[in-house]
């Protein structure tokens, strides 16, 4: 079927199967791997993408659930050329090892300082459970989510 | 940015998000180099890699635990529309067999199935549906064996044979050793405490599963981009199962989304490239499923520890006796050297001086046991800390005293009686806690419990070997050059599976050297560009490769100097000095661009290559060569001191970490941010090992095939961890370090354990501790009291 949507702020028409996955339309139809997979049940986080402003899962997500949507993926979340808060407190606090999980918890991340724009740590750590790391602990990426909405309250005052 | 050198695996520019001109101070935390790419989805992993005419491969599974294979029905699958081709044993034309010290484990069976997850058939499809359908298309005739599921069972007299031709039975590997006057000393003990321990399997759980993309040339070469921690060895083994030359096998390695141990060693490699050499120079590419790498990946070895440590009436540990059986399933995979390592820490970081150990690895038709951070001393540690707890109990002693009164001090000998040259830091770590406010204040805090809760704090002493071993030469060849854009390229050939090693080696090189993050480049492992700087494993990596890269700088500072001296007409070297992109004359303040020299310069005199080997400690402590192979013993340690205050509730049985402070000896740390990473990342997985992760596993297969039902630590189920350094200078290290990257996994468990214990009164001698675990040890105790 015909699919039309908005990725990272440009329209795309694909021709798709309905029952092909999000997931692989990002990263085969459109070379969009900063989308992971990792589990493929929706277990883990890793291929979080935000469609029309909320994380869903794109494993588990259907290309015909695509059509008419607006969606960010990791490569859409700076935007033009400047990092998001999120990505610079992520570097700058040491968030980041191997790094497979980090698109979709910093999408996560977004997604939640979006709602709450001054998050306690335990209010982090519950928002990002639902996105494994196996590297870090999780400990420097609780840091750097407290970081960046720390800065962006200062920017928006 | 990319360097367009190599258009198929370029070497990247270290940059950063806001800070490109960061200063790359030894000591200081530097944010690492692979951060922004990882961040804006830019890094491409092993599993990103696609290409226009590629396909895909996967493997047939047995399924069954031990059977004999007497026939593949392909037919229906060769068939089926979009199929390419359905390869067996048939067409491996080498050895098809893979492993490190025993090649024991086939690339696709061709004779008898010893797991669920061997290999069987490989089916190379245009797409991953045909690939799904024509693999559930294949019939396997197979002849059920009965297997052979506990380890003790597999040592009894008649068990089925998990290899008909290996002369020990089921034996991979056994080792014993008396020290001292050995069992005699029992009897001279005050007080003695036995346990019999278990351990489970422990998954990898890395977030990128086994992946990876080949491609044959047409001048016959496969070139292989893949997810591994061993390239230069993998290539070995491939060509040897392949019967193809080496130097036609080129492996290349972006970034590994994680490995942990689980990527020491052959996954999708061989049977990529036997891919390629039937896809008629198309690329192939394999990416297994999460279940995929359940079924078919190696894991922590279960292991089964009985225990008595004695001491004298002052304390002093006096004897030790220690039997250890660990389960590495159907083939070696490192258990032997698993094994040893586990044997080499058995005593823990005590004087102990007569001791009587004895260790077997020993083969099942379970899953697969294989490398896993800590490479068996996870499971020695977890067995001598809580015996420690025990003893110090039975002797009425504080457990802080205890370990260090008995703790190594440099020239006292471990329990496997070699004696300790390098730094010894464990004291340090234990006086840390001693001083440390969540000890000094415990019993207050116990105190404050709610209702229907307890708390308890527990410790564990810790020891991690770095390096290879006595025989095996733990080396490493790093290259550095000037580039002719006058930015320093530092050819990284061991891997960054996420533990930094890449970051610091530019930290390292750019120190040396006086240039800024924006000055640096680097290159990640390649069989073709990089040099063999052996496994990315035995937290030998920064150690190694450090010390290789450290001379390779200084000399490559040297000759552009002393290039600079004589095109500045300065009279000598010692007058000028390397500064962001350019030299100086410190005298005139003449400055000399770094492209402009590099034009000056011939590419050899750019280049710089040095080999570094690690130093191997003389004794001989066993004198069976075969057991010195397998790595026995070690030079340098590095050590550690964990404090876990632990709350556990009384209904549930839920035991919940509230606090957890982790002290190190990793001699001096190069940068704080990645010393905090490793140590982070470790203490979760070892709460993981130790609370929550239960990979069951029923006759050989495993039931736990995702992380529905294998649960491994979220955020939520994690405490913040503290995490101190004391520093002590290793004359033998880069910059004085050690390394880093196994020695916190060790503690969790026998914190944990013991913390518990000091809660509620229960010793928990089976992990992980469940809710479920502890319920039940919690209402035993009320059934007896």
């Amino acid at each position: 079927m015909k699919i039309r949507f908005v990725i990272n702020g440009k329209q795309v028409d694909i021709e798709s199967a309905a029952d092909r996955r999000a997931v692989d339309v990002f990263r085969e139809d459109l070379g969009l791997t900063g989308t992971k997979e990792s589990c493929g049940a929706g277990d883990c986080g890793a291929c979080t993408v935000l469609v029309n402003g909320e994380t869903k899962l794109s494993c588990l997500m259907l290309a015909a659930q695509l059509e008419g949507t607006e969606v960010i993926t990791i490569e859409g979340l700076s935007a033009d050329e400047a990092l998001h808060p999120v990505q610079e407190a992520f570097i700058e606090h040491g968030a980041v090892q191997c790094g497979f999980c980090t698109p979709g918890m910093a999408l996560a991340a977004a997604d939640l300082l979006a709602r709450d724009s001054n998050p306690t740590r335990s209010r982090i750590r519950e928002a990002l459970s639902g996105n494994l790391c196996r590297c870090t602990g999780y400990q420097k990426i609780v840091d750097a989510v407290e970081a960046a909405s720390q800065r962006m309250r200062e920017e928006q005052s | 940015m990319k360097d367009a050198k190599s258009s198929l695996f370029p070497g990247m520019t270290y940059t950063f998000g806001s800070t490109p001109g960061a200063a790359l101070n030894i000591g200081s935390p530097v944010p690492r180099a692979d951060a922004l790419d990882k961040v804006t989805g830019r890094e491409k992993f092993a599993a990103d890699y696609y290409s226009d005419d590629m396909i895909w491969a996967g493997v047939k599974r047995a399924g069954v635990p031990h059977a004999r294979l007497k026939g593949i029905d392909t037919a229906a699958a060769v068939n089926l529309p979009g199929v390419v081709d359905v390869l067996t044993s048939r067409d491996v034309k080498g050895t098809n067999r893979q492993g490190v010290v025993r090649r024991d484990q086939p690339v696709l069976v061709n004779d008898r199935v010893r797991h669920c997850g061997d290999g069987v058939a490989l089916v190379l499809a245009e797409n991953r549906e045909a690939l799904s359908r024509a693999l559930d298309l294949i019939r396997l005739d197979l002849e059920p064996l009965p297997g052979v599921h506990d380890m003790e069972e597999a040592l009894a007299e008649g068990a089925p044979k998990v290899h008909d031709d290996n002369p020990e039975g089921n034996v991979l590997l056994r080792i014993e050793l008396n020290t001292g006057s050995g069992t005699a000393a029992e009897q001279e003990c005050h007080a003695l405490v036995e346990a019999c321990f278990e351990t489970p399997w422990q998954e990898h759980a890395y977030l990128e599963t086994e992946a990876g993309w080949a491609r044959q040339e047409p001048d016959g070469r496969i070139v292989m981009v893949c997810s591994t921690q061993t390239p230069f060895r993998d290539r070995m083994e491939v060509a040897e199962a392949l019967g193809i030359p080496p130097q036609n096998v080129r492996i290349i390695v972006p970034y590994p989304g994680g490995a942990f141990g689980g990527k020491d060693g052959i996954s999708v490699q061989s049977l990529l490239a036997l891919a390629a050499l039937h896809s008629r120079g198309r690329a192939v590419k394999m990416w297994w499923s999460r279940e995929e790498s359940f079924v078919a990946s190696c894991k922590r070895h279960p292991a089964k520890m009985y225990y008595r440590l004695g001491a004298q009436k002052d304390g002093s540990l006096h004897y030790l006796d220690a039997r250890m059986c660990f389960d590495t399933g159907p083939y070696d995979h490192l258990g032997g050297v698993v094994l040893t390592l586990a044997f080499e820490h058995a005593g823990g970081p005590y004087r102990i001086p007569n001791v009587h150990i004895k260790g077997s690895a020993v083969y099942t038709n379970n899953p697969v046991g294989g490398a896993f951070r800590g490479f068996g001393v996870p499971q020695a540690t977890s067995a001598i800390e809580r015996t420690m707890d025990m003893l110090a109990e039975k002797l009425g002693m504080d457990p802080l005293e205890l370990r260090l009164k008995n703790a190594l001090r440099t020239g006292d000998k471990t329990c496997v009686g070699k004696t300790v040259v390098s730094s010894t830091g464990v004291v340090e770590c234990l006086e840390k806690i001693r001083g440390h406010n969540l000890w000094k204040e415990r019993e207050a805090w116990k105190s404050d419990a709610g209702a229907f809760r307890r708390r308890g704090v527990g410790l564990a002493a810790l020891v991690q070997a770095c390096g290879y071993g006595p025989v095996v030469p733990d080396y490493a060849n790093a290259k550095i050059e000037l580039t002719d854009e006058g930015k320093i390229r530092v050819y990284c050939g061991v891997v960054d599976m996420g533990q930094g090693t890449a970051a610091t080696s530019v930290q390292i090189a750019g120190s040396i050297l006086g240039q800024r993050a924006d000055g640096m480049e680097l290159v990640l492992p390649d069989t073709d560009r990089t040099l063999p700087c052996g496994s990315a494993s035995a937290s030998r990596c920064t150690y190694t490769f450090g010390n290789a890269l450290i001379t390779a700088s200084e000399m490559l500072r040297d000759r552009i100097l002393e290039r600079a001296a004589d095109v500045l007409m300065a009279p000598n070297k010692e007058q000028l000095a390397l500064v962001p992109g350019k030299v100086r004359c410190l005298r005139t303040g003449k400055e000399f661009g770094l492209a402009m020299l590099a034009a000056m310069m011939d590419e050899a005199q750019r280049t710089v290559v040095h080999r570094f080997r690690a130093p191997v400690a003389p004794e001989v402590i066993v004198p069976d060569e075969y057991v010195r192979l397998h790595g026995l013993p070690h030079a340098v340690f590095s050590y550690g001191a964990h404090l876990a205050c632990v709350e556990v509730d009384e209904v549930t049985g839920a035991v919940e970490v509230k606090q957890y402070l982790s002290v190190t000896d990793c001699g001096r740390v190069i940068n704080p941010q990645l010393y905090e990473q490793q140590i982070q990342g470790a203490v979760a997985q070892g709460l993981g090992y130790a609370l929550c992760e239960k990979l069951e596993v029923s006759e050989g297969r495993i039931v736990s095939k995702d992380f529905t039902t294998y649960v491994i630590p979220s955020a939520a189920d994690t405490p913040d961890v503290e995490s101190l350094a004391v520093e002590i200078h290793e004359p033998t290290g880069p910059f004085g370090l050690k390394g880093v990257g196994e020695v916190a996994t060790n503690g969790p468990l026998p914190a944990v354990a013991n913390a518990v214990a000091d809660a509620c009164g229960v010793r928990m001698f089976h992990s992980p501790m469940t809710a479920e675990a502890v319920l039940k040890a919690l209402r035993e105790r009320e059934g007896q009291g």
